[in-house]
């Protein structure tokens, strides 16, 4: 039990230059006896622009609730710069599915996002009136700032959260999967957004996905889970069939086609094989 | 004057229990709307009628003991609703098996408790006013204590208010924002036992969900922001709950002697709010689509 005393969210002093915007240590988690994060290390400095590429249930989202302090690590250590205010993070979820009757706006959502968690009457100001024009118009989103949040598209409430997000100016953005279910032109318009932000805010962004090819053009690095652990690195040193092979424990094969990565696992995994062999697929024919 | 005479009968404002009816009326209506609009936003409906079927056995057990039955329905809806939060059944058809059952035993209950009360009790017509309410025999010595409770729960409500939108909004969103989730579920699962006994003493425990749940449905139609929402609810939710209670005035002198139920016109009422802003809210959007398109 002796790492249980370093488990845990600790805000840094982080005034110099080159410190790290996140940096987590040794990270271990596990739920009910069973690990899903093993000795996960990496940093994303100020302004870097970062992918967390993983399959589905290969504990992106748990990592960055680990990062929010929303799960308790067994092990390890997450730093989160911080200045005066405390440790700044904005958060964009999974998908949530907001009903259409929800009585907010988009513009009520983003406020929610400066002083949500604040108790008693909110008071209308001018100064938080221009914070949440300003996280609005940084994502594009002042057209439809007046619109039922529920009433709007997948793209458009994708922005809405991102500006939630954004307008307390944080200095780490994390979010989860926010390119699924998202079509080609939406997926392509908040890349760039978020490009542009981390260039413009020196805000450090962590997004997951489990496609890495919208991200490629655009971001400085990659962070890799698969079978627990993580490796991290720029794309082209860790989007490579060797590296990947050692990580995943098994030969797969980074294969490049028009430019697109595909990352093939070469062998028919061992249960597959198990599974068939217990009961054979069947045909039938069709008349 | 004469058709202000058909409206408003005789001696109306002149009668005391139509007056402890209108206080009484007025405090529950505007804490169930604004409570309803939160709980019908996080989609606990069902749980806030459970809570009023609960509470019916408190309210029952109250005429036995011969105590003032508002404290019977407190006493045990916020004993429900504390268990409830207590639970924290996060999937949503769990829970609803375990409100399910949870009003059955309340209603279970209740059924023995008004048996007993015909049994050995001197009050007739426990059962119509535990149930359905009977706001005209409301004892104008429960004025001070309802009132006090329907501030202490607009007060708890305007506390959390924005950490209850925004945890309705997304539980992760607020958690991530330092929102203590889980409390601010209690607080507006003990306001919404509040407000459901205050409705119970009102149009009795079975149709308190009208109260709770028609104005606020009928605001979301309408209003597309937290603060106007609230305001189109209580108005709703006052409105019929007046209207109710003159009408249900009115008609002892429609049909000779026999007054009909204030519950029955304050559900009418709503129903016709409800469908109106419907109508309204729908007719809106289209208006707003057209405008658009073109």
């Amino acid at each position: 039990m002796a790492g249980e005393r370093s488990a845990g969210v600790e805000p840094r002093e982080g005034a110099g230059a080159d410190a790290a915007a996140l940096s987590v240590r040794d990270l271990g988690v596990s739920f009910s006896g069973r690990a899903i994060l093993k000795d996960v290390s990496f940093e994303v400095a100020p302004g870097e622009f970062c992918a967390l590429i993983g399959s589905n249930g290969s504990g992106k989202t748990t990592l960055l609730k680990s990062i929010l302090g929303l799960v308790r690590p067994q092990a390890g250590t997450v730093s989160v710069i911080h200045d005066g205010g405390g440790a700044r993070i904005g958060y964009v979820p999974q998908k949530i599915s907001i009903d259409p009757y929800l009585p907010l706006r988009a513009r009520d959502v983003v406020a929610l996002g400066l002083d949500g968690a604040r108790l008693g009457w909110p008071t209308r100001s001018g100064a938080r009136d221009s914070r949440v024009r300003e996280a609005l118009e940084a994502v594009g989103a002042g057209e439809f700032a007046d619109r039922r949040v529920g009433l709007l598209s997948g793209g458009q409430q994708q922005r809405i959260l991102l500006a939630h997000a954004l307008v307390r100016h944080p200095r780490l953005l994390l979010l989860d999967e926010p390119l699924a279910n998202l079509d080609v032109r939406s997926t392509a318009e908040i890349v760039a957004l978020l490009r542009r932000l981390s260039v413009q805010y020196r805000t450090a962004i962590l997004l997951s996905a489990h496609d890495m090819n919208p991200l490629l053009p655009v971001i400085d690095r990659v962070v890799y889970l698969a079978s627990c652990c993580a490796i991290s690195g720029k794309a082209d040193e860790v989007i490579r069939t060797e590296v990947l092979s050692r990580l995943y424990g098994y030969h797969v094969d980074v294969v490049r086609v028009h430019g697109r990565v595909v990352v093939i696992a070469a062998h028919e995994p061992e249960e597959i094989r198990a599974a068939l062999a217990r009961d054979p697929v069947h045909t039938t024919e069709v008349p | 004057m004469h058709a202000l005479g058909l409206i408003f009968a005789p001696g109306l404002l002149a009668n005391g229990p139509v007056r402890t009816a209108l206080i009484v009326g007025a405090g529950a209506a505007i804490v169930s709307a604004v409570v309803g609009v939160f709980t019908v936003m996080r989609g606990q409906s069902f749980a806030g009628h459970a809570l009023a079927d609960v509470s019916s056995a408190g309210g029952s057990a109250a005429f036995l003991l011969g105590v003032s039955p508002l404290l019977g329905f407190l006493g045990l809806a916020a004993l429900a609703a504390g268990g409830m939060e207590w639970a924290d059944i996060r999937d949503a058809r769990e829970r609803d098996l375990v409100t399910g059952v949870v009003l059955g035993v309340g209603l279970g209950l209740t059924a023995l408790l008004l048996y007993f009360d015909t049994l050995w009790g001197s009050t007739s017509g426990a059962a119509i006013t535990v149930l359905f309410g009977s706001m005209f025999t409301i004892p104008a010595s429960i004025v001070p204590l309802a009132l006090a409770v329907a501030a202490v729960a607009l007060v708890a409500i305007g506390t959390i208010y924005r950490p209850l939108l925004l945890s309705s909004l997304s539980a992760d969103l607020a958690q991530a924002q330092g929102v203590r989730v889980r409390r601010t579920a209690l607080v507006h699962a003990l306001a919404l036992a509040l407000a459901v006994s205050l409705a119970a003493m009102t149009v009795g425990a079975i149709l308190s969900t009208a109260l709770l749940i028609g104005p606020a449905a009928a605001s979301l139609r309408l209003a597309d922001r937290p603060g106007r929402a609230l305001v189109w609810a209580v108005l709703f939710g006052w409105a019929a709950t007046w209207g109710g209670i003159v009408l249900a005035y009115d008609s002892f002198y429609w049909t000779p002697g026999r007054g009909w139920p204030v519950s029955f016109f304050i559900v009418l009422l709503i129903l016709i709010a409800y469908l109106l802003a419907s109508l309204a809210g729908r007719g809106g959007r289209l208006a707003l689509r057209g405008a658009r398109e073109r």
